[in-house]
């Protein structure tokens, strides 16, 4: 396995400030690396570092073999594309934006129209050459933006939380670009990502990043299994929580997550766990729920995000909780900020990690 | 008495019915200006466009540049010079008439260029008014723009100076806002006109100059006549710019609201 890009002890200072700590990575070529770390981790910093828009202040980038200066700085990155976690667009047709940059390579008009043309039916926006950019919905301006990057077929494609904001249709449909893009084009990958699903199932090795450094590089499966600790610990990903567990009675565990939450579990593991429970798993209601559901919390509603036909909720029952529901019944409901509200779902819904 | 401006006795001025006769005559003489094809009129308006139009380019090509310069690096003093310009729109025309002229009178530093009095002065005049005006508009038209956006140019494979102009680009309405307010701005002047330009008939008076002129010597006519020319000349100008901008707000000129 040839690596594309070596970073070695890799410094970016700015304003005085360290983000980026004394960095020592190796991407090697056709992988799907994630990236794993909490908000002001440096993930956009170091993709930036390695669409080699920022330069380091110490330590060294080996790009394809060549050490990355300011002599070719500018030529690199014709070979390396970021797709930004807020879409941008500019305010043109969506052929002139995914055209963009094939027409700064200067590519011949005759074969620009065709790969655009391929180009957006691969992100299945296919037709939609003439359509005003930024008129589109979330999720198709957010696949204008890969298909815009795709098209330059760079070794090299950076993606800043490239489903952050889609609901899980759109979602879903980015990640099948993805991994689509990687498998036919063979284009390394570099992935930030707050999603837990996603971090588990589409990258071939995961990095930890915290407080601009990197604290491990591992396969997805073992980061998910070895290192759950350091991952829960981060509030890497939404709904994960190191606790201690133990046994009942029943056999199985009980595991204390902190701040007075106890969550019942079907798994019978003693002492230090990480757990992880599915939002899709939680029940949000308003009156406390008798049900066969074990694990009942009242807590009140922190954060409301507008995923389009979806909500995204954050309830604090002592320890925060992502949980979804359809618009529909977050209107129905009536819901608001600091509004209180009970979350339940099953012991069996608890998974180890 | 004598007349406050020109010092020249003036006819005593007319309250009321005479006023309103003066005004009705001053819209039928503009009409009869126009229709009649009068040359000195036709060569008035003609030198009003073309002064302002020449001077709007010329702060154009220099401003657009010191804007995007300002806006997209940072330095030390970026803001005292941002402050700079914004202050400067307020500059008092006849002080900047004033520094014009003793540039360009034949003892001043540039009097070699034998400019005062004539066509140039009004022109370069009148740029050098409408300037800070451009500058501080399209600064801020350019950072409105998402300050990623010069990073997304770049990672797509722009240089700099290609990354630069689509930034421009992406400003492009606020920019043309910036470029129609400077005209606007300098077919409006009088001040520097005047004092640079000298109000030579048939030379360098425009509109505003003779508007002032013919007011001053009581024709008030013929002052509210050309008044009349010049704003129908302004609003025309705006609205066809506004039309090309946006061929759609024709359509609603005769919808009701609903």
């Amino acid at each position: 396995m040839t690596s594309i890009a070596e970073l070695e002890n890799l410094t970016l200072l700015f304003e005085n400030k360290v983000v980026l700590d004394d960095i020592t990575l190796q991407i090697e070529e056709g992988q799907i690396l994630g990236l794993l770390g909490p908000n002001g981790s440096g993930k956009t910093t170091l993709l930036k570092v390695l669409a080699f828009l920022l330069k380091p202040t110490k330590g060294k980038i080996m790009f394809q073999g060549e050490e990355v200066g300011n002599k070719n700085l500018e030529r690199l990155r014709l070979q390396s594309a970021l797709v930004n976690q807020r879409t941008l667009l500019f305010s043109t047709s969506v052929f002139n934006n995914v055209a963009y940059g094939l027409r700064m390579r200067k590519i011949p008009k005759v074969i620009i129209e065709e790969q655009v043309r391929d180009a957006l039916k691969l992100v299945k926006l296919e037709g939609f050459e003439k359509r005003n950019a930024k008129k589109l919905s979330g999720g198709e301006q957010q696949r204008v933006a890969l298909a815009r990057a795709l098209v330059l077929r760079t070794k090299l494609l950076l993606l800043d939380e490239p489903t952050a904001n889609l609901d899980p249709k759109n979602a879903s449909i980015i990640e099948d670009i993805i991994l689509t893009a990687n498998k036919e084009l063979k284009t390394t990958i570099v992935m930030a990502t707050h999603n837990m699903l996603e971090a588990k199932t589409m990258p071939n090795q995961v990095a930890l990043i915290n407080n601009g450094h990197i604290t491990e590089v591992e396969s997805a499966v073992d980061i998910f299994r070895r290192l759950s600790r350091n991952l829960a610990s981060f509030a890497a990903v939404e709904n994960t929580f190191k606790g201690t567990a133990r046994l009942t009675e029943a056999g199985t565990a009980i595991v204390d997550i902190g701040n007075g939450t106890q969550i019942e579990t079907t798994f019978d593991k003693q002492g230090s766990v990480s757990v992880f429970i599915s939002p899709q798993d939680i029940i949000l209601s308003k009156k406390s729920l008798e049900s066969s559901a074990r694990n009942v919390f009242k807590g009140k509603i922190t954060q409301i995000s507008d995923l389009g036909s979806l909500v995204k909720l954050t309830v604090d029952v002592g320890k925060p909780f992502m949980v979804q529901i359809t618009k529909r019944s977050f209107g129905d409901m009536s819901l608001n900020f600091g509004a209180e509200v009970f979350i339940t779902f099953k012991a069996s819904s608890v998974q180890e990690i | 008495m004598p007349h406050p401006i020109s010092g020249r006795p003036s006819r005593a001025l007319p309250i009321g019915t005479k006023h309103m006769n003066e005004i009705l005559d001053g819209i039928i003489r503009a009409f009869q200006m126009i229709f009649t094809g009068d040359p000195t009129v036709y060569g008035v308006v003609y030198r009003t466009l073309f002064f302002s139009g020449v001077a709007t380019i010329l702060a154009v090509l220099w401003a657009t540049p010191i804007a995007m310069l300002i806006s997209l690096k940072d330095f030390r003093g970026k803001s005292i010079i941002k402050s700079f310009f914004t202050a400067m729109i307020g500059m008092p025309t006849v002080v900047l008439g004033l520094i014009l002229f003793l540039f360009f009178t034949k003892a001043g530093p540039f009097g070699f260029l034998g400019l005062l009095f004539t066509p140039g002065a009004v022109i370069l005049g009148e740029a050098v008014l409408v300037t800070p005006l451009i500058v501080s508009i399209a600064i801020n038209a350019i950072e409105a723009v998402d300050p990623e956006m010069l990073n997304l140019a770049r990672t797509l494979g722009a240089s700099e100076s290609q990354a630069s102009i689509t930034v421009l680009k992406e400003a492009l309405t606020g920019i043309i806002f910036s470029d129609v307010a400077g005209f606007n701005r300098a077919i409006a002047e009088l001040g520097v006109a005047l004092m640079v330009g000298g109000n030579i008939a048939g030379l360098t008076d425009v509109l505003t100059t003779d508007i002032s002129k013919f007011t001053s010597r009581g024709d008030f006519a013929t002052a509210i006549a050309l008044g009349i020319i010049l704003l129908v000349i302004v609003f025309g100008i705006n609205l066809i710019i506004i039309i090309a901008r946006n061929p759609r707000a024709l359509l609603t000129l005769g919808k009701m609201p609903q």
